[in-house]
């Protein structure tokens, strides 16, 4: 029987019903219209569904519906401000860090948890921090360039 | 060879793959650009970037079902009975269909058949994981428990994984009815051996003869998966008037259409194909396996239907490339020149006739100028999935033979292995391996730019090694179609038929702003769907940029004539008099010297009164795909005590002929070497004895991760294709050649062990490290 749940998804008052062992993934994208996080797996493998559960960075495949209840959800599609792009998607832009685009969501929900954390990392650093979520189109290259000099930039 | 549209072929359109294309008039018209070369932000990004862009499962249509399949466990069964008949008395079932619901329409078309009976398999299961059953219900959880209610009688047979294996006499029989084409006198008995097909020039045994040093080795190569991060995803819907709709991300909507409606007995122009963003393909979509029982669900139960599959059954069931096995043989004088050079490539198919090993023995001496050559592919038959083309199917493998057989060679007569490699390498007239006679090319001048590399002067660490390879890819052109309208505020909207797989659409607008003249901003890339332009092949063969950028620039130049004749309508003067030059018309002659020049702009908003729309139309073969080279230097680090490799610095010089969007060159670059070096050292298909996949997941599969790589450095070089009006050849391929046989050989430098069998995964290094210390 459905579950009715209260959250806060980027800023707005969200309520929902969904299934006891539907995922919050698969609420965000059926239910809610909020398609940016993707299913790459659904075994928590590839970090395509990333989103920010409370501001850790989680895969919402591996995460029920009913545990929204009462948390803040930041997904990709909060992001910007606005017109107003965040310094991660501007500069995910400016490197060319995606090709088909698909893992992107994720990359920056990882990312920007990263830098919340660490707003300085080295090289190894952001590279591990992103060994969740992975990319088949790129070789990370021009990912952790983006990472970095969006870094410097939110550094000020 | 034509391609045919409806034509299914394991590698889409591949006789056009391989077949020489002679250019007696090259087309290479312009050297000096304002817009191409430069690297703007492309179209698609910042749908990219904030999760507004549209892929396969983002999409949904009224009143949709959710279709799911039903998978074989085994690797290879008799069906003797399907009973659906609990499933379909399930509430919210609306449709189950079995390969009687898919019936055969393909009219004696042995290729078109093996894909109708790879989508849905008709008496036998021919591997773990094959299509036996589909529902479509009105939620997941329905379809789930619908698939739970089918009832499958399976009568096991004995089954056969391992390419080996499956050529020894009295393996068990993936097609019972299979005799080998290709040898003469056909045989009589049926064997797991497809076909075979020889290449090659000279007399192989007599340049033997001649050689101080030859160099014997046999290699393995695990089978790999494209590792595409979007599972194959589409939205099917069929109208009782027998009309149809389908989204789905492809590779080639074109080619999808054809093949669907074939498969479905339906008239082509009455299934609309629509592309979705495509989250990675690498040739993984250029195959149809879900769509068509998409359609056949929809159709059964009228209404439209979802059909996602999940990463499980995107590992069992579609992709993968050929496991193989290959001996290669060269021999060389004492001064460097290779005499003679002979391979063997055994590649698999999977349960159907493919080309997998032709195109391996058609690649796998192309870098070089050889007097004596011949190289034997056999196709062959095992219980796996049906292989699929992966990004320059079948040169990695070949290319891992080949070079690691130069590189010992090389040393064997004391020569550095680039060197050695400049000597035999093959330049603008060499006869190639597989029979054309090249053009100019860039071989030579990527081992050139090589030996120059600062990173080859580099010191390497303790338990480091460097190595270096080279790679070869044929490229492709194919039919492409393509419009470009302009507004009636002088906007161009440029409309294509390749999907756009890594950044296609900025490149293909870099070349029509530049031919028209004006902004890179002003121009619109589209990608159609199938009822809006005519036929265009897939996006394979690195001929995304390539084919429609050439399509491109001539619908531009069309468009160019009529926005001259629509100038000299306003001006009333003769179109002869009236010339495009930086995005304008200009009167040529002093009698016209007080008429200002009229821009784009201003001849549009006068359409209307001047003869209608302004566009320009371009249908095209695009012939002469320049065949692409390229030079990888990789270092590792090997940890004896575990025989873990870590790619330390990596190095990627390739020719692009003329990078459009050099950003997105250096992208195809990187991806590339990333894919080879993960296939290098850590991804393979592993099968247990009952014939199962026992890693269909990316925890188990594991593709490399952002900790497992360096930055990858990139050197692009600009050799022009001749046949191209920008000197472009496509570029997306090459790049996964190389790193196979790279990091073998820098495994060979550090450690003095040679590895013959990929992945070079921890275990397989520790057993050769161990070996050798041994002795």
């Amino acid at each position: 029987m459905a579950v009715l749940v209260s959250t806060t998804i980027n800023g707005d008052n969200v309520e929902f019903a969904c299934e006891p062992n539907e995922s919050l993934l698969d609420v965000l994208r059926n239910r809610l219209g909020l398609s940016g996080a993707k299913e790459g797996c659904g075994t928590g493998d590839c970090g395509a569904c990333s989103v920010q559960v409370d501001g850790r960075v989680v895969c919402s495949c591996l995460v029920l519906g009913v545990e929204a209840e009462g948390r803040e959800i930041e997904t990709v599609e909060g992001l910007a401000h606005g017109t107003e792009l965040h310094p991660l998607q501007t500069k995910f832009l400016e490197h060319a860090a995606l090709q088909c685009g698909v893992c992107t969501p994720g990359f920056l929900m990882a990312a920007k948890a990263l830098l919340e954390k660490n707003p300085d990392p080295t090289e190894e650093e952001i590279r591990f921090g992103l060994a969740g979520n992975l990319c088949r189109c790129t070789g990370y290259d021009k990912i952790v360039r983006a990472v970095q000099d969006a870094a410097k930039v939110m550094r000020g | 060879m034509a391609s045919e549209s409806t034509t299914a072929h394991p590698f889409e359109d591949a006789p056009n793959h391989v077949t020489p294309t002679v250019i007696h008039d090259p087309i290479l018209t312009k050297t000096d650009f304002k817009r191409v070369g430069t690297r703007p932000l492309r179209p698609d990004g910042l749908d990219k970037v904030t999760g507004r862009a549209r892929y396969g499962a983002d999409f949904n249509m009224p009143g949709q079902l959710v279709g799911l399949v039903l998978r074989s466990p085994h690797a290879h069964a008799k069906i003797k009975k399907i009973d659906t008949s609990k499933a379909e008395k399930l509430a919210g079932v609306k449709a189950v269909i079995t390969f009687a619901d898919m019936p055969d329409h393909t009219g004696g078309d042995q290729s078109m058949y093996d894909i109708l009976e790879n989508c849905m398999a008709r008496g036998v299961a021919k591997y773990d994981g094959h299509a036996v059953a589909a529902v479509a219900a009105v939620d997941a959880a329905t379809a789930r428990a619908a698939l739970k209610l089918i009832k499958v009688d399976y009568e096991v047979l004995k089954h056969v994984t391992d390419v080996d294996e499956a050529v020894k006499p009295g393996a068990p029989l993936v097609n019972p009815k299979n005799i080998t084409e290709g040898v003469e006198p056909k045989p009589t008995k049926p064997s797991n051996i497809a076909k075979r097909t020889e290449f090659g020039h000279g007399d192989v045994d007599a340049g033997f003869k001649e050689a101080d040093v030859i160099v014997t080795r046999s290699f393995r190569t695990e089978q790999t998966h494209q590792g595409y991060i979007e599972p194959h995803a589409c939205v099917a819907s069929v109208s009782p008037d027998g009309t149809g709709e389908l989204w789905v991300c492809t590779q080639g909507h074109f080619v999808y259409r054809n093949h669907c409606a074939m498969l479905l007995g339906m008239d082509v122009s009455k299934l609309r194909v629509t592309s979705s963003e495509i989250g990675g393909g690498f040739g993984g979509k250029t195959h149809v396996w879900a769509e068509p029982v998409a359609l056949a669900l929809s159709r059964k139960a009228n209404r439209p239907v979802k059909l996602t599959m999940t990463r499980d059954e995107v590992f069992r069931a579609s992709g993968p490339t050929s496991a193989t096995s290959i001996d290669v043989k060269i021999g060389a004088k004492k001064d460097g020149t290779i005499v003679a050079a002979d391979a063997t490539l055994r590649f698999t198919c999977g349960p159907y006739y493919g080309m997998w090993a032709e195109l391996g023995a058609m690649t796998a001496f192309a870098c070089y100028d050889l007097k004596n050559v011949r190289t034997v592919g056999y196709e062959v038959l095992v219980n796996r999935p049906k292989t699929a083309a992966y990004r320059a199917p079948s040169a990695p493998m070949a290319a891992f033979a080949v070079e690691s057989v130069m590189d010992e060679l090389a040393h064997k007569i004391g020569m550095n292995e680039v060197d050695f490699r400049i000597k035999n390498a093959a330049k603008q007239g060499t006869r190639a391996s597989y029979g054309p006679v090249y053009g100019p090319i860039g071989i030579g001048a990527t081992l050139e730019a090589a030996k120059k590399h600062p990173h080859m002067k580099a010191p390497l660490g303790k338990n480091q090694g460097r190595g270096m390879a080279c790679g070869f890819w044929f490229n492709f052109g194919g039919q492409t179609c393509t419009d470009i309208n302009i507004g009636p505020d002088g906007s161009v909207t440029l409309t294509v038929g390749t999907v756009d797989v890594g950044g296609s659409r900025a490149s293909l607008a870099l070349c029509v702003a530049e031919e028209l003249g004006v902004p890179y901003e002003q121009v619109k890339c589209l990608v159609a769907d199938t009822g809006t332009l005519g036929h265009n092949d897939m996006t394979d063969g690195s001929r995304g940029t390539f084919s429609s950028s050439m399509a491109g620039i001539f619908a531009a130049r069309n468009a160019v004539t009529v926005l001259r004749e629509r100038a000299a309508k306003m001006w009333e003067i003769p179109v002869d008099d009236v010339k495009w030059e930086d995005g304008h018309a200009k009167a040529v002659g002093s009698k016209y010297g007080n008429l200002a020049p009229l821009s784009i702009k201003e001849i549009a908003a006068a359409a209307g009164n001047t003869g209608g729309p302004i566009a320009g139309h371009s249908e095209i073969v695009a012939d002469g795909a320049g065949v692409s080279f390229a030079t990888h230097i990789a270092d590792v680090e090997v940890d004896p005590e575990t025989g873990r490799s870590k790619i330390v610095r990596y190095t990627v010089i390739q020719d692009a002929g003329k990078a459009v969007h050099p950003t997105y060159v250096e992208g195809q670059y990187q991806g590339g070497a990333a894919q080879g070096i993960g296939w290098a050292l850590n991804e393979e298909y592993i099968y247990g004895k009952d014939g199962r996949l026992q890693n269909p997941g990316f925890l188990d599969y594991r593709i490399p991760v952002c900790s497992d790589l360096p930055m990858i450095d990139t050197q692009i070089l600009e050799i022009p294709n001749p046949n191209h009006p920008y000197g472009v050849r496509g570029v997306g391929e090459t790049s996964i050649v190389p790193p196979l046989a790279a990091i073998a050989n820098a495994m060979s430098n550090a450690f003095g062990v040679r590895m013959t069998h990929v992945p070079m995964s921890p275990p397989r290094v520790l057993k050769a490290l161990e070996a050798a210390k041994n002795g």
